[in-house]
């Protein structure tokens, strides 16, 4: 009898351990080096972990530089995390190649999240991220008034004819080395993420949305064509850098060499610091509307996670309101709520930055969202970069649109 | 006449040395201006770049960015894994290649000039052609450890160096030091009665010091440089080297001072192999020239 009792004790008690064993899920994320982010994120996690039994979220960081090429390696090796963090154009192509899995969390809670934050593919939701970026014509409210300039807004932002106008007066003022700063020393996603919603303000674009399968008319149409002109025309008028120094793009504003900056939000409390009476002017109207680019890093779950739920539920603890204004507050992003951006000094209402919430909830516009845009993103900057430099702007975008069409049809589609 | 002679030695010597200085400049530059850089904050390091003064410890010199370089990193965890992988590699690397080229000279075998030929071939192929393979073959391999049988090698100091222990730049530069070898020493060993194993050990090998350096050094600077093959099997930060290491300081504003102090603070420990075995180093590139 007392033999008995004693099993059943011990079977009771393995069957209530069991059920509270606390599984653990790995995660990656893209932050190592970036001290304040660590910091973020490391608390995050900690305070999920305290706030239930059930998960436990351990950290594993990247440098951002290797993170990509580091997912990718870990899921040839089948050796990826529960969770990982995603560049927002970048989802589509990890999601079609089986690294990630669709998010099921509650999407009443991310109703107010700023569109580019949502990360979602063939009508499903993979992503969410808790800030996103925005870039702004960043210029001094002394310059403007010296060169007698309207001020822009975002209800009546720049034609292309008083943008030009601009650029124009502050060449003739002799008092910039260059009338507009670029960023052409930044290669890569800066690219595409800075000067497609150029191009698509003119009416043209990556790659056929509506279908795509293909390029062709939206890369080298009449709009694109008049896009490639202009941009050509920005450089051999004398207005900006083909081929930029770095540091120029670092501390070139703050020196006084340019008139006007493209640049990000990141970018802008430096801005202030060098120039208070800096002013982020919206994106100029070039035909189709101000356009800018939206999406950055977001969360979402592995296809290889045996533990979706419990991603699940890590990532929707992480999406509330004060996170996201400890990201803002630690890395100048843009909180993804207006709630949050209420939190934060430097994008509430009146705020020096608010600005560019305006910014991207109006004119964000997400890039291509499909598997081939890592491809597509590469022939753009390249396509732009030749132009920039002299190169023939039909052939050119003809040559980027034969490519793109090419690697469509490599990948069957890529699943459209 | 005399006079005139020795006018002219010294003009040449005057000349030729200072052809030499201007080439040594412009090869020591580059660590003189990497270590400039990491004593001055970031604003006066990029106003500097573009004149003489980036050569010099001149304006607001301190170590601030080497502080801040270790707060940014594990800086030392990563020199460390760097130097362990490195420094296991090249002894072992030491060992089996001296071995194989061994082997393909004083051994006669069949087979062994078909053998030397295809692993010749290995040279042309890149590494980045065999990277994914490779990749998926260590993730499934066993491996007998603390843990007891554990399968894939991901996350381990042996994924970075097993694979590359043996290759054939390495037992290539050996077969041909030891082709060079006189053949009567080995012969009058053989007839002694001594064993391939004593006469690798005892007679091949300490003749064989500028090799040892030449390949040692070849080797730690490839595996000191590793980048792409740590990338990919290391996912865990404790096994990380020194390159996936240098990615830390790439932000999207890069702190260049500390890129700077991070970069001389990794080279320090190349520099001082390199001083160590340089004199047998130039022994070995001096005396295949003159067989060459």
């Amino acid at each position: 009898m007392k033999f008995s009792k004693l099993v059943a004790s011990a079977a009771i008690l393995a069957w209530a351990s069991a059920a509270n064993a606390t599984e653990t899920l790995s995660m990656w994320y893209h932050g190592a080096g970036n001290e304040v982010e660590s910091k973020i994120i490391n608390q995050i996690i900690a305070d999920f972990n305290a706030a239930q039994t059930d998960w436990k979220v351990e950290l594993q960081s990247f440098p951002q530089a290797a993170y990509n090429d580091s997912v990718v390696a870990g899921a040839l090796a089948g050796n990826l995390p529960d969770i990982l963090d995603v560049d927002g154009p970048n989802m589509p192509n990890w999601a079609w190649a089986g690294y990630m899995q669709p998010l099921k969390i509650d999407e009443a809670k991310i109703a107010n999240f700023l569109p580019g934050t949502k990360g979602i593919w063939n009508g499903q939701l993979y992503s969410i991220g808790l800030w996103d970026a925005a870039i702004a014509l960043t210029t001094r409210q002394s310059t403007l008034d010296e060169l007698g300039l309207r001020k822009p807004t975002a209800d009546a932002p720049w034609t292309k004819d008083e943008f030009m106008a601009a650029l124009d007066a502050a060449k003739a003022s002799g008092k910039f080395e260059y009338a507009l700063d670029l960023g052409t020393a930044w290669t890569g996603e800066w690219y595409p993420y800075a000067f497609s919603p150029l191009m698509q303000s003119f009416g043209g674009d990556i790659v056929d949305r509506s279908t795509y399968k293909t390029a062709e008319g939206a890369l080298n149409g009449e709009a694109a064509q008049a896009f490639g002109a202009w941009w050509q025309g920005l450089f051999t008028g004398g207005y900006a850098q083909a081929t930029q120094d770095g540091a120029d793009r670092d501390s070139g504003f703050a020196s006084g060499k340019y008139a006007f900056s493209w640049n990000g939000n990141w970018a802008a409390l430096g801005a202030l610091e060098a120039h208070p009476d800096t002013v982020f002017l919206p994106a100029p109207d070039l035909g189709n509307g101000p356009k800018i680019g939206a999406a950055s890093w977001q969360f979402g779950v592995s296809a290889t996670s045996k533990h979706p739920e419990g991603a699940a539920a890590f990532i929707e603890f992480a999406l509330q309101d004060k996170y996201l204004a400890d990201f803002s507050n630690g890395i100048g992003l843009i909180p993804a709520t207006p709630t949050a951006a209420a939190m934060v000094d430097n994008y509430k209402e009146g705020g020096p930055l608010a600005d560019f919430v305006t910014y991207s909830s109006k004119f964000g516009m997400v890039r291509p969202v499909t598997p081939g845009y890592v491809v597509q993103a590469k022939v753009f900057e390249k396509a732009l970069a030749d132009i920039a430099q002299g190169a023939d702007v039909a052939a050119t975008l003809d040559a980027a649109v034969d490519e793109i069409n090419a690697d469509i049809e490599k990948n069957q589609g890529y699943g459209h | 006449m005399a006079m005139i002679s020795g006018d002219n030695h010294g003009l040449r010597l005057a000349v030729r040395y200072t052809v030499l200085l201007l080439i040594a400049l412009i090869f020591i530059f580059p660590l003189v201006f990497m270590v400039m850089s990491s004593l001055k904050p970031d604003q006066q390091l990029l106003v500097d770049a573009s004149s003489l003064r980036a050569f010099l410890p001149v304006g607001d010199i301190s170590l601030n960015n080497y502080l801040a370089a270790f707060e940014r990193a594990p800086v030392g965890l990563f020199v460390f894994n760097s130097v362990l992988v490195t420094g296991v590699t090249v002894a072992l690397s030491l060992l089996i290649c001296s071995a194989a080229g061994f082997a393909f000279v004083f051994i006669n075998w069949k087979g062994r000039g078909v053998i030397l030929s295809v692993l010749l071939a290995t040279l042309i192929v890149p590494f980045e052609t065999i990277a994914i393979p490779m990749l998926l073959m260590v993730s499934k391999l066993p491996w007998l450890g603390m843990d007891g049988l554990t399968w894939g090698w991901l996350n381990s100091y042996h994924v970075q160096i097993i694979p590359f222990i043996a290759d054939g730049l390495t037992i290539f530069l050996f077969v041909q030091y030891f082709k060079d070898l006189p053949g009567e020493l080995i012969e009058a060993a053989r007839v002694e009665g001594a064993s391939w194993w004593q006469i690798y050990r005892r007679i091949v090998m300490p003749l064989s010091g500028p090799i040892l350096a030449t390949a040692a050094i070849l080797k730690f600077l490839a595996m000191y440089n590793q980048y792409l093959w740590p990338l990919m099997v290391t996912q865990e930060e404790g096994y990380r080297p020194v390159m996936v290491g240098l990615q830390y300081f790439f932000q999207l504003n890069i702190a260049w001072g500390e890129v700077m102090a991070y970069l001389s603070l990794i080279t320090l420990p190349v520099l001082g192999f390199y001083l160590y075995l340089q004199k047998a180093f130039i022994a070995s590139i001096a005396s295949t020239g003159v067989k060459g």
